[in-house]
C-alpha cells in the first residue's frame, strides 16, 4: 500500500502503479518520473527496456528522448524491443499507454498507432512553445479538459510532422482518433495532427511534452492545462481501484 | 610531428636515451601547446582559484561548487575550433561531448550546455552562413540526443574570423557532494577503458589545434556518436552510485597518451597499459595511432579487482564496451606495452609536465595606430539605425539558434534562453544562473579593458536574473602565441581578468587557453571568452515585461565609448575610438544595489546595456513587452557635453534599466538616492512606439511593430536562402 494525495488532495490508500519504460537513448524518463511521483504522487516505477512489464499496472509511460539515437528511423528500433511485446498485451487489456515525442514516434514504429511521424517542415529540430487544442476528451489522459480546451505546451522534437494519408485521416475522424491539434502551423503535420489515440481511445501519443508544463516554476504561461493530462491519469486509474 | 629543438634537447638531457617512435608520438601529442599549455601555464597562476564554495580535488577536469546542502555545481568550458572550422558539423558536436565527458569525470550528472559561436561576416559571406548553420546543426544534434538542454550561450559575427570558426562549449553538471569521485588509485587497481572503439579519428588532434589552421587536415577531426555519450553518461552515474571507480579521466586532447599520464601524475603512481587489449573501430591500428587517437566517447575508469564485475555488469546493461587494459603500480612510470613487448617506459611526471616557454610580449604596432576619433561622415537618423541594428546579425533575436536546442529537457530551465542569464531550478531549491559573455570588438580596442567588460557583462547578466555571482570560467582565444604582439594582448586580458575577479572575490574555477586561432587571412581579434555562475537562494527572480504606466530607470554612467561598439562597426564601419572601460568601485556598488532592488522585489524585470547601447537595451524591453515608450535622455547620468549619439550607442558598463510599477517608483528613487549611486528616471512605457526626445528634440520615433519584424526576423531571413 501505498499512501497518495489525489488530485483534489485528499490523502489516499491506494496501489497505483505507472510505470515509465526506459529504452537506451531515453532522456526524458527522469523528467517523467518526477512528474508522475513528485508533482502527482503517484507510485511510479521505472522499467528498462529488457524487462517484463507486470500484469498489475495500471499506466505505461513512454517517455520522449532518442531511443538508439534515432538510427535508421526515430522510435523505429525501440519498436523491437523485447518490453514492446508486453506493451502490446497491455494495450490489449485496455490498460492506459501514453507515448510522448519519442514515445510516441515508438508507438507508431510498434503499430500500436497508425500513421507516420516524418521530418519537420523546417527540416531543424523545433524547441518551442506552442499551443494545444483538446479535440478528444474521453482518453485515460485528456478526460478531465474541456473539449477544444488550449494546452500551453513545448514541443522538441526533429521528425514531429504526423502524417496519414486521406483513408486513415478519415478512419482516425471517424473513431475520433485526433486527440490532440496545434493552434496554427507549426511543423506541417497534416490538420496540424500533435496527437493521436487508437481506436479503443486508450492508447495516446502526443509530440509535446506535458511533464515539461505541468509545473508553474517552468511553464511561463499556465501550467493547469498540461496538469490535466496527469490529473485525467489519476482519475482514469484512481477510479478503476 | 610536432616537438621543438629545445624539447628534443630536453628529452636527451632526461631521458639520455634514444627514444621509441611511440615515445615520441606520445610527448608530442602530450607537449602539444593544446594539452601542455606550454605558453600560458605559468601565468595562468595568477587568476584567483580558491573561495568559500570552492573545492578542490586531484586529478579534475572541471571546477566544483558547493551550493549548499550536500550538493555541488560542476563547470567546466572548452573549444573545438580548428575542427569547426575543417568540418563544422562534426567539429562542434565533438566539442559538445568533450566537455560533456568533463563534467562526467568528477562524478556529476551534466546538466546544461553553454555555448558562444563565432563566425566571419554571415550577410556577405556564404562560406560564414555555411559554418554557422553546420555547427548549430551539430550542437543540436550531439546536446539534444544527449538530453542535456543548451540553455543559453551568445552569437556573434565578425570578419576577423573569415574562414575560421570559433566553438566555444561550456557545461554544468550537478551532483551530491558525497558522490563525487575521490581520484585515488593504489597498486593492483584495474585501468579500464569504457565506451566507444579507438578509430584513426583525431590522430594528432591536438597537434593539429596547435598549430595555424593553413591546411584542412580532415583525419585530425573526430567522429561524433552522441547515443554512445548517452549510455556512457548512464553507465558512469550508475557505476559512481555502485562505488565501482576510484578514478577517473575523459579521453580528449591527447587520447590515452594524456589520460594516462595526467592519471598516473596527478594520483603519484605508475601505469602499465597494453594497446592489445584496446578495443579498436578497425584492425592494423599502430600502436603509436593507439596511444594519441582522439576517437571521442572514451572514457578512463580505474577500479579494483573486486569491483571489475560490478563495472562489466552494468558496461553489459548499456551495451557499452569496456576493456581492461591495465593496472596500477607504484613506480611512477607510463608503461605501454604491446602484449609483452614495451614500446614505451617512461615517467608519467615527464610526460605530463611538458617544459615550459617564456614567451616575449610586446605593444602591439596596431594599437599605436587605431584612430581614436570617428571622423566618418554621419546620417544621424536614429530611428533608421536603431532599426537597422535591432536586425544585425549581432544584436537581432537568436531563436533561430536556441529553438534547435532542446532548453527545456531536464525541466529545470525556469529561466529560458533570449534575454538575459538563463536560470535553472537546483534540487535543494536553489536555483542557478549561468551567462557567457565575448566581445572580441572591444578586446581589439583595448585587450585589457575587453576582457574586463566581458567579465562586468556576464556578471550583470547573472545579476539581473537575482543571482549573486560564484565562479567564473574563462576561454581565452588568441592568434599565434610566438608572436610577441599577440601574446601582449594575452597578457593584457589576463591581467584585467585576474584583477577584476580578485576584486570581486569570484574565483576563477575552470578554463582554457586556445592560441593558433589564424588562417590566412590573419589571427582573430583577441576573444576571451568569460561565463559566470550566479546563485540565488531561495525564490527565484521571474521578471515580468513592462505594463502601460510602469516607469524606466537607468542605473549607471554612461560615457563617451562608442569604440568597438556595434554603432560604430555595424552602421559607421569603422574599427577606432574608446572601448568602455569598468569602474571597480560603481561596478560592484551597482550590481548590490540591483540585487538588493530584486530581493525586496521592487522591480518588474532588470535588463543589462551591452551590444548597442542605451537605446539597443530600451527597444528590447519594448520589444518583449509588446508596449512602446516615452523617453527623455536628458536627464541620464553621463560624462559632460555627450553627444545624443554618444548616449545612444555608447556600451558603456555597469549600466542597468529597471521596470518599476508606479506604486513602488518613490520607494525606488528613495532607496537609490540613498545609495548615493548614479540613476535617473527615464520616462514610462506605454502606446505602441518607441519614443525617445532629448528635452524638445524628438530623436527616437519607432512603431513596436517595425522594430519586432527587425529584431525577430533579421537573423532568420539572413538564413533561409542559403
Amino acid at each position: 500500500m501505498v499512501m497518495c494525495i489525489n488530485f483534489i488532495g485528499e490523502i489516499i490508500n491506494i496501489i497505483v502503479k505507472v510505470g515509465v519504460i526506459i529504452f537506451p537513448g531515453s532522456n526524458c524518463d527522469r523528467d517523467m518520473f518526477h512528474v508522475l511521483s513528485d508533482v502527482f504522487n503517484l507510485n511510479t516505477q521505472y522499467y528498462w527496456h529488457e524487462k517484463g512489464l507486470p500484469d498489475n499496472i495500471d499506466a505505461v509511460i513512454l517517455p520522449g528522448g532518442f531511443s538508439y539515437g534515432d538510427r535508421l528511423r526515430a522510435g523505429v528500433i525501440a519498436a523491437n524491443s523485447p518490453v514492446i511485446k508486453d506493451v502490446k498485451k497491455l494495450a490489449k487489456k485496455g490498460i492506459p499507454i501514453l507515448g510522448v515525442c519519442n514515445g510516441f514516434q515508438i508507438l507508431v514504429e510498434s503499430n500500436l498507432l497508425p500513421g507516420v511521424l516524418l521530418k519537420n517542415d523546417s527540416l531543424n529540430f523545433m524547441c518551442q512553445w506552442t499551443n494545444l487544442v483538446v479535440k478528444n476528451n474521453k482518453t485515460p489522459f485528456t478526460n478531465k479538459l474541456e473539449l477544444n480546451q488550449k494546452i500551453p505546451i513545448p514541443i522538441a522534437n526533429g521528425e514531429g510532422r504526423y502524417y496519414a494519408d486521406l483513408q486513415l485521416l478519415d478512419d482516425l475522424k471517424k473513431h475520433d482518433q485526433i486527440v490532440f491539434s496545434y493552434g496554427k502551423h507549426v511543423n506541417g503535420s497534416i490538420e496540424q495532427i500533435a496527437g493521436i489515440c487508437n481506436e479503443d481511445g486508450n492508447v495516446v501519443g502526443m509530440m509535446p511534452h506535458p511533464e515539461r508544463a505541468a509545473e508553474k516554476l517552468l511553464n511561463p504561461l499556465d501550467n493547469k492545462p498540461s496538469s490535466l493530462i496527469f490529473e485525467s491519469l489519476i482519475h482514469t486509474i484512481g477510479a478503476k481501484n | 610531428m610536432s616537438l621543438q629543438n629545445h624539447e628534443i634537447k630536453h628529452i636527451k638531457d632526461i631521458i639520455k636515451r634514444k627514444l621509441t617512435d611511440t615515445e615520441l608520438q606520445i610527448l608530442a601529442a602530450e607537449w602539444s601547446e593544446h594539452c601542455s599549455y606550454k605558453s600560458s601555464k605559468k601565468h595562468l597562476k595568477m587568476l584567483p582559484i580558491t573561495g568559500r564554495s570552492v573545492i578542490h580535488e586531484k586529478g579534475y577536469d572541471s571546477g566544483v561548487l558547493d551550493v549548499g546542502d550536500g550538493y555541488v555545481v560542476t563547470v567546466h568550458i572548452e573549444s573545438h575550433n580548428h575542427p569547426s572550422a575543417v568540418e563544422p558539423f562534426g567539429g562542434a558536436a565533438t566539442g559538445v561531448g568533450g566537455v560533456i565527458r568533463d563534467i562526467l569525470s568528477t562524478g556529476t550528472r551534466p546538466i546544461a550546455i553553454l555555448d558562444g559561436l563565432r563566425f566571419g561576416d554571415i550577410e556577405n559571406d556564404a562560406h560564414a552562413r555555411w559554418l554557422f548553420k553546420n555547427v548549430v546543426s551539430g550542437i543540436a544534434n550531439y546536446g539534444n540526443c544527449l538530453g542535456i538542454p543548451t540553455i543559453g550561450g551568445e552569437v556573434e559575427f565578425d570578419d576577423c574570423y573569415k574562414g575560421y570558426a570559433l566553438v566555444d562549449v561550456a557545461a554544468i553538471g550537478f551532483g551530491k557532494k558525497d558522490k563525487l569521485i575521490k581520484n585515488h588509485a593504489s597498486e593492483g587497481d584495474l585501468v579500464v577503458l569504457v565506451g566507444g572503439p579507438t578509430g584513426r579519428d583525431g590522430i594528432g588532434g591536438s597537434q593539429f589545434a596547435s598549430d595555424l589552421l593553413e591546411d584542412e587536415n580532415r583525419s585530425a577531426v573526430q567522429i561524433p556518436d552522441p547515443f554512445i555519450e548517452k549510455l556512457i553518461i548512464e553507465t558512469i552515474l550508475e557505476a559512481r552510485n555502485e562505488k565501482c571507480i576510484n578514478a577517473m579521466k575523459d579521453l580528449g586532447g591527447g587520447g590515452l597518451s594524456c589520460a594516462i599520464s595526467e592519471t598516473a601524475e596527478s594520483l603519484g603512481v605508475g601505469i602499465e597499459l597494453d594497446v592489445d587489449s584496446v578495443h579498436t573501430r578497425e584492425s592494423g591500428l599502430l600502436p603509436y595511432e593507439i596511444m594519441i587517437s582522439e576517437s571521442q566517447e572514451r572514457m578512463l575508469v580505474i577500479t579494483s579487482k573486486q569491483k571489475l564485475p560490478k563495472l562489466k555488469q552494468i558496461c553489459d546493461k548499456f551495451n557499452v564496451i569496456c576493456s581492461v587494459i591495465g593496472h596500477v603500480k607504484n613506480d611512477k612510470m607510463m608503461h605501454v606495452k604491446k602484449s609483452k613487448k614495451t614500446i614505451a617506459l617512461l615517467p608519467a611526471e615527464f610526460v605530463a609536465r611538458g617544459p615550459l616557454i617564456n614567451r616575449k610580449k610586446t605593444k602591439p604596432k596596431y594599437l599605436l595606430q587605431i584612430k581614436r576619433e570617428n571622423k566618418a561622415k554621419k546620417n544621424l537618423d536614429y530611428s533608421k539605425i536603431i532599426q537597422e541594428l535591432l536586425s544585425c546579425p549581432n544584436i537581432a533575436s537568436k531563436h533561430w539558434v536556441f529553438q534547435q536546442y532542446d532548453h527545456e529537457v531536464g525541466i529545470r530551465t525556469v529561466v529560458k534562453p533570449g534575454f538575459d542569464a538563463s536560470v535553472l531550478r537546483l534540487d535543494n531549491g536553489k536555483f542557478l544562473s549561468a551567462k557567457i559573455d565575448g566581445n572580441p570588438k572591444h578586446c581589439y580596442i583595448d585587450p585589457r579593458q575587453g576582457a574586463i567588460g566581458c567579465f562586468e557583462e556576464a556578471c550583470r547578466n547573472v545579476v539581473c536574473t537575482g543571482a549573486n555571482p560564484i565562479g567564473m570560467v574563462d576561454h581565452l582565444q588568441f592568434g599565434n602565441p610566438e608572436d610577441p604582439e599577440i601574446f601582449w594582448t594575452f597578457m593584457e586580458s589576463l591581467e584585467g581578468l585576474t584583477d577584476y575577479a580578485k576584486f570581486l572575490r569570484v574565483p576563477c574555477v575552470g578554463g582554457k587557453v586556445s592560441f593558433y586561432n589564424e588562417t590566412d587571412f590573419g589571427p582573430i581579434k583577441p576573444t576571451p571568452l568569460i561565463g559566470v555562475l550566479g546563485l540565488v537562494d531561495h525564490t527565484p527572480f521571474l521578471s515580468s515585461t513592462p505594463n502601460d504606466g510602469d516607469y524606466l530607470i537607468i542605473i549607471g554612467n554612461t560615457k563617451n565609448e562608442l569604440g568597438g561598439s556595434e554603432y560604430f562597426e555595424y552602421i559607421d564601419k569603422f574599427i577606432g575610438g574608446i572601448c568602455p572601460t569598468v569602474d571597480f568601485k560603481n561596478s560592484k556598488i551597482n550590481m548590490l544595489t540591483t540585487l538588493s532592488l530584486i530581493k525586496n522585489k521592487l522591480v518588474k524585470s532588470v535588463h543589462d546595456c551591452s551590444k548597442g547601447g542605451f537605446s539597443i537595451a530600451v527597444s528590447e524591453l519594448s520589444i518583449f513587452g509588446q508596449i512602446g515608450c516615452d523617453i527623455d535622455i536628458e536627464k541620464i547620468p553621463c560624462e559632460k557635453d555627450l553627444s545624443s549619439e554618444q548616449i545612444l550607442f555608447s556600451e558603456s558598463h555597469s549600466r542597468y534599466l529597471l521596470v518599476i510599477d508606479k506604486k513602488n517608483i518613490l520607494n525606488v528613487e528613495r532607496f537609490l538616492s540613498k545609495k548615493k549611486i548614479s540613476f535617473a528616471v527615464l520616462g514610462k512605457f506605454s502606446g505602441d512606439q518607441i519614443n525617445i526626445k532629448r528635452k524638445s528634440q524628438n530623436l527616437v520615433k519607432l512603431r513596436i511593430d517595425l522594430a519586432q519584424k527587425r529584431y525577430f526576423n533579421g537573423l532568420g531571413d539572413l538564413l533561409k536562402h542559403g
